[in-house]
């Protein structure tokens, strides 16, 4: 469904991707693990066209992405994303923000997309928050809006951009339920997480990336229990046992 | 005293015409310096450099010019050019032209403050760039902008005044005509300082309410 093919990338002179190969199929959970500035939340903006890259190619569903064609609206109506610091609009209400793509992009009926950011808020926990605008709800709270407004679109496929990073730790578990449920649901999911139990238990697969290249990738379990590779190794150990 | 309050009997009515003009001075040429500066401002941050670049350069030049010149150049030259104004065509125009300059910078300094996240948000849903502005950016750049906006409004009101340089009868050039054959002039001048005075006021207040419901947020 999504198909990166030697995919280089440089802001300035600094090459971040240096030729990423990777495909995700239909129904596929895949994790990106690194350490940070590996490239990870690049590939994954290169994939909804908020960057472009510089060679190679990218493609969802056999659609080419160019950020600057016209088509690229079409792309981002099929893989959503949602954002580290969930980026909601601060000045519309939860149900607003969930209603503004299929309302204002797709022009879909008014009844027919507010029935659903209703039926989505109440999926992630949040109906009785509908008319709460942004700052009123906790980092949690906000993610899951995020993720109800990605899934508005009824989108193929979501990207995930560290979506639990920015949260409190005791309101992690609030939105891995949330995109567990997502996963078991058959949604086609690109998680660039830190979030290694998430990646063990609900990843197809895990892509280790660091310095711009995938270093190692293959089955969640295979990668995370038995990494190949000395740098996964390496950084496996240091994410799960810090001290 | 009993002279001050003489005088506010008879030069009031007179001054209140003026008054009328100047509330039409201002508003005309605020709505028209509104939609001005809305344009440059948009130029600006469209991200097409032949756009941003000709914006640029009106902005320079229009804030280069004093507000008494262009009001004469509008009014004093367009004729020779074919283009004859009415006095009050030419200030509303003067003023609106002036003041777009600043309003764009206003508007495009408020633009800029709204977080990067919010435009990719914007995008990442497949909204276009004139979408994204009008549903994202725009609406959360007004509550950034109101303040100086206010502010740009006072200024308008009391740069009405310039209006009497080209014969509109505004508030000031009827004060003039009534000093200037009554010779009252401390009667006549202070009525006119308290009437801009109280037309200024509520708009003070106005910009107060916008400046604490900014620091709100």
């Amino acid at each position: 469904m999504i198909e990166l093919s030697d995919v280089h990338k440089s802001f300035g002179q600094v090459e971040v991707l240096k030729g990423i190969n990777a495909s995700v199929e239909k129904g596929e959970v895949v994790c990106i693990i690194g350490p940070s500035g590996s490239g990870k939340s690049t590939i994954l903006r290169c994939i909804n066209g908020l960057e472009s890259y510089d060679r190679g190619e990218i493609s969802v569903e056999g659609l080419k992405v160019d950020r600057d064609a016209p088509s690229i609206v079409n792309i981002r109506t099929q893989v959503s994303m949602v954002f580290q610091r969930f980026n909601l609009f601060p000045h519309r209400t939860a149900l607003e923000n969930v209603i503004e793509g299929p309302l204002f992009v797709k022009k879909e009926p008014r009844a027919q997309v507010l029935e659903r950011g209703r039926t989505l808020l109440a999926q992630v926990g949040l109906a009785e928050k509908a008319d709460a605008h942004p700052p009123q709800l906790s980092g949690g709270q906000q993610q899951r809006v995020a993720i109800a407004r990605a899934l508005a679109m009824q989108p193929k496929a979501i990207l995930f951009d560290e979506p639990t990073s920015a949260l409190d730790p005791e309101l992690v578990g609030d939105v891995l339920g949330v995109m567990r449920k997502l996963a078991d649901d058959g949604m086609t999911m690109v998680v660039v997480t830190h979030e290694m139990g998430f990646a063990r238990d609900v990843a197809d697969r895990v892509l280790f990336i660091d310095g711009g290249v995938i270093v190692e990738q293959g089955p969640a379990k295979s990668v995370l229990n038995q990494p190949q590779h000395a740098r996964t190794q390496d950084f496996l150990r240091r994410v799960l046992h810090p001290l | 005293m009993k002279g001050f309050w003489r005088d506010t009997v008879e030069f009031f009515p007179i001054l209140m015409s003026g008054v009328a003009l100047t509330i039409v001075v201002t508003i005309g040429s605020l709505l028209l310096s509104t939609v001005l500066g809305l344009v440059w401002a948009m130029m600006r941050v469209s991200g097409i450099r032949a756009l941003s670049m000709l914006s640029a350069s009106l902005i320079n030049v229009i804030r280069g010019i004093p507000i008494i010149v262009l009001l004469f150049y509008l009014y004093f030259v367009m004729p020779d050019l074919g283009v004859t104004l009415s006095a009050l065509q030419a200030a509303i125009l003067g003023l609106g032209i002036a003041y777009s300059a600043y309003q764009a910078e206003n508007f495009r300094a408020g633009i800029e403050a709204i977080d990067k996240g919010q435009i990719e948000a914007a995008q990442s849903i497949g909204m276009g760039w004139w979408l994204t502005m009008r549903r994202v950016v725009l609406p959360q750049a007004v509550r950034i902008v109101l303040p100086p906006y206010g502010n740009v409004m006072i200024m308008m009101l009391k740069d009405s005044s310039q209006a009497s340089t080209i014969t509109v009868a505004e508030l000031a050039l009827q004060g003039k005509l009534i000093a200037s054959s009554t010779f009252k002039n401390t009667s006549v001048f202070t009525l006119v300082a308290l009437m801009y005075l109280t037309m200024s006021i509520p708009l003070i207040l106005l910009v107060r309410h916008f400046e604490k419901r900014a620091g709100k947020r």
